[in-house]
């Protein structure tokens, strides 16, 4: 086989497999984990019949999505009315193709696509994704569609800009945007949420603590902004705006903004995982009797079953750090209120831009006097 | 006159959002955890669980047609529940008892005697009226039918849910 071939078959399964076997239905089980992790929140049981512990309910909401009436009102715009809910959906989906959801696998990388703007391409992506609301709210022609999808925007443009200049402290830091080698950068100096980890010895890495850990905060706020989560689901916000963008919408083209914005999640935290915790990375500790007691790397590398073992472990140690923000995001949305409007633009605004601008400066000078 | 309210004068901790924010997380997750220890009284798991054994003396559900110790029912057809009735849910249709039975000319009694249960609001008035204590409101709550018509409960049916009522007070005992 012909190395385009090759190259052309791995990556189809790559897709397939990443698509079909563990983003959609991670995407569903996301949503019964949040009506079972808000319902345990609010003292209550959440869906529990369908199935052991209700485990089926995302089959049964499937069907009820699919047998619903898909009804297009006649006011709208039908055009983009359609098109609309598939703009929600696939951006979402699309950014996940550059981030390295495992090491290797029978010496295959496991990253769909190992490009070397990798986190441009991240931002380029996932700034489509409001163009599905906006585009949404407006063909919808009423009134409170209309109003989420205003708010989607200027909303967008407050938090893209804190979202892009909280990562830059880690570009000074490892010197390249793409993805797999800030991977590579933090298994050999320890992950981002935490440089003290490579080398505990070193006052340089502790001191770059505070603006990693600052540059987390404030990206980690942007994305639940990004991606609608409360407490800035204003687009949505379904006591104000009646649902707001998607008000017109039924059935299953409703179902693709609803599994749109857990698909944002997915991707919202894959992208954090692999910028701050070191991705697929998770060093076990070891006890080799002559050489003591090491941290142990495991990765695709190995020979033979080992390294597909140890393939399959990275992926899974990527989705488990995937499926724990998935819980935190969930957690905070019922816990926190929504921000009032204008608390959200000061927010985004007066505090985060000027934060995220003066870490910059901080991490610079860090990284400039750091000796190498 | 208007009335200015103060704004509270909140603390560095407070301003900053975050501390607030865990703080608030913190009291979401002892309830996650209450729940998952299992320490939280939660909802009745109602078709498994039900309230039946706990429900009170005095529980107002579906009326029926009561009968007495000699298997007799009651009613005399005597359709004070019938006028007395809000809703307008009972239906009777007096009629004699046929010559030849024991209370043949002593007694009316009803030919049908109808209750819509879609009209019905359990208020109680036809038990409270009833001169006979021939009408009462027992336990049955889930009262379900797929259909009006099924919702309708005729007199077999209000004989078949009143069941045999023992001990009456036989209040006009007095004055034979």
């Amino acid at each position: 086989m012909s190395a385009t071939a090759f190259l052309l078959v791995t990556s189809l399964l790559k897709i397939l497999g990443i698509v079909f076997v563990v983003i959609l239905p991670m995407v569903s089980y996301s949503v019964y984990a949040e009506r079972r992790v808000s319902a345990l929140i609010q003292d209550r049981l959440g869906p529990n019949r369908v199935g052991p512990a209700g485990l089926f309910q995302p089959i049964a909401d499937a069907m009820k999505f699919i047998l619903k009436e898909d009804f297009t009102p006649a006011h709208v715009n039908k055009f983009y009315y359609w098109l609309a809910p598939c703009l929600a959906m696939v951006p979402a989906i699309m950014t996940i193709a550059v981030v390295p959801f495992g090491s290797t696998l029978f010496g295959v990388p496991m990253v769909i696509a190992d490009i070397n703007v990798g986190v441009l391409y991240v931002f380029a992506i996932a700034s489509l994704g409001v163009y599905g609301i906006v585009i949404a709210g407006w063909s919808s022609n009423s009134k409170y569609p209309f109003l989420g999808g205003v708010r989607a925007s200027s909303q967008m443009i407050s938090y893209e800009l804190s979202l892009g200049l909280a990562v830059i402290p880690i570009f000074l830091l490892v010197g390249q945007l793409r993805l797999t080698s800030i991977v590579r950068y933090q298994i050999e100096n320890g992950w981002m949420i935490a440089p003290f980890l490579g080398d505990p010895t070193n006052v340089w890495k502790w001191l770059l603590t505070i603006p990693m850990f600052i540059s987390f905060v404030v990206f980690t706020i942007a994305i639940f902004a990004e991606t609608n989560r409360l407490p800035f689901d204003l687009p949505e916000a379904e006591q104000e705006l009646a649902g707001g963008y998607h008000t017109e919408y039924s059935s299953m083209k409703f179902a693709l903004f609803f599994l749109g914005e857990y698909a944002a999640m997915i991707t919202g935290s894959a992208i954090i995982v692999t910028l701050f915790f070191g991705a697929w990375h998770l060093p076990l500790p070891w006890w080799d009797h002559p050489h003591g007691f090491h941290w142990l790397l495991i990765d695709g590398s190995l020979g033979g079953w080992r390294g597909i073992l140890g393939g399959l472990f990275n992926i899974f140690v990527f989705f488990a750090k995937v499926a724990a923000l998935l819980l935190i995001f969930i957690w905070v949305r019922w816990t926190l209120p929504r921000f009032r409007y204008d608390q959200l633009m000061r927010l985004g605004w007066v505090f985060f831009f000027e934060i995220a601008l003066v870490n910059i400066f901080i991490a610079a000078l860090i990284v400039a006097y750091m000796p190498k | 006159m208007a009335i200015t309210v103060r704004r509270p004068n909140l603390s560095w901790s407070e301003r900053a959002y975050l501390p607030a924010i865990l703080s608030g997380m913190a009291i979401t997750l002892r309830h996650l955890k209450n729940m998952l220890a299992g320490r939280t009284k939660v909802t009745m798991q109602y078709p498994e669980q039900k309230w039946d054994s706990y429900l009170p003396e005095h529980y107002r559900g579906a009326p029926a047609l009561v009968k007495d110790e000699r298997d007799r029912v009651r009613c005399v057809a005597c359709q004070l529940c019938e006028f007395i009735c809000p809703p307008r849910a009972i239906k009777i249709v007096p009629g004699e008892i046929p010559l030849g039975e024991r209370f043949a000319k002593v007694e009316k009694y009803p030919e049908e005697f109808d209750i819509d249960m879609i009209r019905c609001i359990y208020c109680g008035m036809c038990e409270e009226v009833c001169p006979e204590q021939a009408i009462f409101l027992r336990k049955d709550y889930a009262i379900t039918g797929l259909t009006r018509a099924d919702m309708v409960h005729n007199k077999e049916k209000l004989i078949e849910i009143g069941g045999v009522m023992h001990g009456l007070v036989l209040k006009w005992n007095e004055q034979k």
